[in-house]
C-alpha cells in the first residue's frame, strides 16, 4: 500500500506546500544585489537573483511577470520581499502574490539606494521569518499535491526505467485526483502523433498540436535545426542516437493510463486536477522555474547521465536507472532504480521507491539538490528586450 | 545476468544494460514479450548504446518501442553496434 497523506504547509488560498519558505524576489537584474544583501543579513532567508526584468515588452514581459509573481504566489513559499529599481513594476508583483493572502511587501530602490533599501526590507524580512517559522505542518492527502516531471541528460536506460518509473507514479497520482504536469515540447518531436492519442478530447490534441507544430515552424524560421542539439552531446554519449528514440523515452514519463486534459502557457497555473502539457523548454532549469512558477510543489527527474539541476523553491527528485550514473554521482541521485534492468523487481516496485522518496520529501527530507544548494532560478526569454 | 533489453516485439535493435566486447554471448530481454534473447556482440558496445537485433539495410527504417526511430545510413548486421555512425533521424 502506499502511503496516501503527509504533513504539508496548508495556506490561505487553500493550496498545499512541502516548503516553508521566504522568498527575497527582485524584479529585476540591477535589484539583484539589494535581495542578496538582504538575504545576508537575515538567516534563512532565500534571494531568487535572475538575469532579466529591464526593457522587456509585449508577451515576454507577460511571461516574465508571470513567473515572478507565479514563484512568489508558489505554496512553498510562506512569506515574500519583492524588490525593484522602482516602484510600479514592483507594486504589479507585489499585488499578483498578495491574491494568495501571504504576506508580502515590496521595497523600491529609487530615490532611497541600495542602503536604505536593504534596511527597510531586512527589517521586514525578519519579522516575515520569525512570524512563519510558528507555522505547522498538517495532515495532507496525495491529491492535495501539484507535481511536475521532465528529464534530462536521457540515456537509453531512461527510457528504459526512470521515465517509466515516473510513469507508474503518476498514473496512480491522476487516480487519486492530484495535478500533474509534463511538457517540453522540442523533445516530443517523432513522439507528437503518439502524445496527442493521449489527450483527453479531440479539441487538446488539436491544441497540443498547433503548440507543438508553431515550436517546430520557430526553429526553421530560424534558418537553423537542431542537430547537434537534439539529442545533446550527453544523450549520445550514452547511447541515444536519434531525436524520435529521446522522445519516445521522454513519453513514457506520462505513464500508460492518463490522458492530459489541458495545454498551459508557460508559467500558466492548471485549471483543476489532471495531467496537464505545458508548452515548455527542455532546458532543465528553465523548464522547472516554469513549473514552480505554475505552483508545482515537488518535481520528479528522470536521468540517465546525470544531470544536476535543482530549484530554490521547487524540490527535484532525481532517479536513474543507469547503474554508472548511481555509482559515479550518488551525490546527486534521490532514488537508484538501476536494479529494474537486471529484473531485480519490477516496474511496481520501483514506482513504490519513487513514491515512499515523495512522500519523505512532501514531510520535508531535503533533496540531493537541496543538501548541495542547487538554486537554478532561469526565467525563460521569448526574444531581446527593447 | 542481462546483457540487453528489447523494448517491443518488432524492434530491430536492443539496448545494452552492461558493456560487452566483441565476440560475447549475450542473453537478453523482450519486456513486451518477456522472451528470453540470445544473441552474439559483433564488436565493443558499452552500456545504454544499441545492438542490432537482425540485418538492416541502407535506407531501412530501425525499429525501437515499435516505432521508427531514424534511417540506417549503412548496412548493419546482427550484433553490430548502432549509433550515430549508421543510424540518422528522418526529423532533421
Amino acid at each position: 500500500m502506499r502511503q496516501q497523506s503527509f504533513f504539508g504547509y496548508r495556506r490561505k488560498n487553500g493550496r498545499v506546500g512541502v516548503r516553508n519558505h521566504v522568498v527575497i524576489l527582485p524584479v529585476d537584474d540591477i535589484s539583484n544585489a539589494a535581495c542578496e544583501a538582504v538575504a545576508n543579513n537575515v538567516k534563512g532567508t532565500l534571494a531568487l537573483p535572475h538575469a532579466y526584468g529591464r526593457l522587456q515588452f509585449g508577451a515576454d514581459l507577460e511571461l516574465s511577470f508571470r513567473t515572478l509573481i507565479g514563484t512568489g504566489a508558489n505554496p512553498n513559499v510562506a512569506a515574500c520581499v519583492v524588490i525593484g529599481i522602482e516602484p510600479e513594476w514592483t507594486q504589479k508583483i507585489v499585488d499578483g502574490i498578495a491574491g494568495t493572502g501571504k504576506p508580502v511587501e515590496g521595497f523600491s530602490i529609487e530615490r532611497n539606494g541600495d542602503f536604505k533599501t536593504i534596511e527597510a526590507a531586512s527589517r521586514t524580512a525578519m519579522r516575515f521569518l520569525q512570524d512563519v517559522s510558528e507555522l505547522r505542518r498538517e495532515e495532507c492527502n496525495v491529491r492535495e499535491l501539484y507535481v511536475s516531471a521532465k528529464c534530462g541528460e536521457s540515456d537509453t536506460t531512461t527510457g528504459l526505467a526512470s521515465c517509466p518509473t515516473v510513469g507508474n507514479v503518476l498514473d496512480h497520482l491522476e487516480s487519486v485526483g492530484a495535478t500533474i504536469s509534463f511538457g517540453e515540447t522540442s523533445e516530443l518531436t517523432g513522439a507528437e502523433d503518439i502524445c496527442a492519442s493521449r489527450a483527453a478530447t479531440a479539441e487538446v490534441a488539436e491544441e497540443f498540436l498547433r503548440i507543438f507544430r508553431s515550436y517546430n515552424d520557430f526553429i526553421l524560421s530560424q534558418g537553423a535545426d537542431l542537430l547537434g542539439s537534439q539529442p545533446t552531446q550527453g544523450n549520445i554519449r550514452g547511447g541515444l542516437t536519434t531525436i524520435e528514440e529521446k522522445a519516445l523515452g521522454n513519453l513514457q514519463k506520462i505513464g500508460r493510463k492518463c490522458r492530459f486534459v489541458g495545454c498551459l502557457a508557460p508559467a500558466e497555473a492548471p485549471r483543476g486536477p489532471g495531467l496537464w502539457f505545458m508548452d515548455t523548454s527542455s532546458a532543465a532549469a528553465e523548464a522547472v522555474t516554469l513549473w514552480a512558477a505554475s505552483g508545482a510543489v515537488v518535481h520528479f527527474f528522470p536521468t540517465g547521465q546525470g544531470n544536476i539541476v535543482g530549484h530554490p523553491i521547487e524540490p527535484v527528485i532525481k532517479l536513474t536507472g543507469n547503474p554508472l550514473t548511481a555509482r559515479t554521482m550518488s551525490e546527486h541521485i534521490d532514488v537508484d532504480i538501476s536494479g529494474l534492468l537486471q529484473r531485480e523487481y519490477a516496474l511496481d516496485e520501483a514506482g513504490d521507491r519513487l513514491w515512499n522518496m515523495m512522500i519523505r520529501v512532501c514531510n520535508g527530507r531535503l533533496t540531493c539538490a537541496e543538501a548541495l544548494g542547487h538554486r537554478e532560478f532561469v526565467l525563460t526569454k521569448l526574444y531581446r528586450s527593447a | 545476468m542481462i546483457h540487453f533489453i528489447v523494448h517491443g516485439k518488432q524492434d530491430t535493435v536492443g539496448v545494452m544494460v552492461t558493456h560487452v566486447a566483441s565476440d560475447q554471448k549475450l542473453t537478453g530481454w523482450n519486456m513486451e514479450t518477456d522472451e528470453t534473447l540470445e544473441a552474439v556482440a559483433r564488436e565493443d558496445i558499452p552500456l545504454g548504446h544499441k545492438i542490432a537485433m537482425k540485418s538492416i539495410s541502407a535506407g531501412e527504417k530501425v525499429i525501437k518501442y515499435n516505432v521508427p526511430i531514424g534511417n540506417a545510413t549503412g548496412d548493419i548486421a546482427p550484433g553490430q553496434h548502432v549509433h550515430t555512425h549508421n543510424l540518422k533521424t528522418a526529423r532533421w
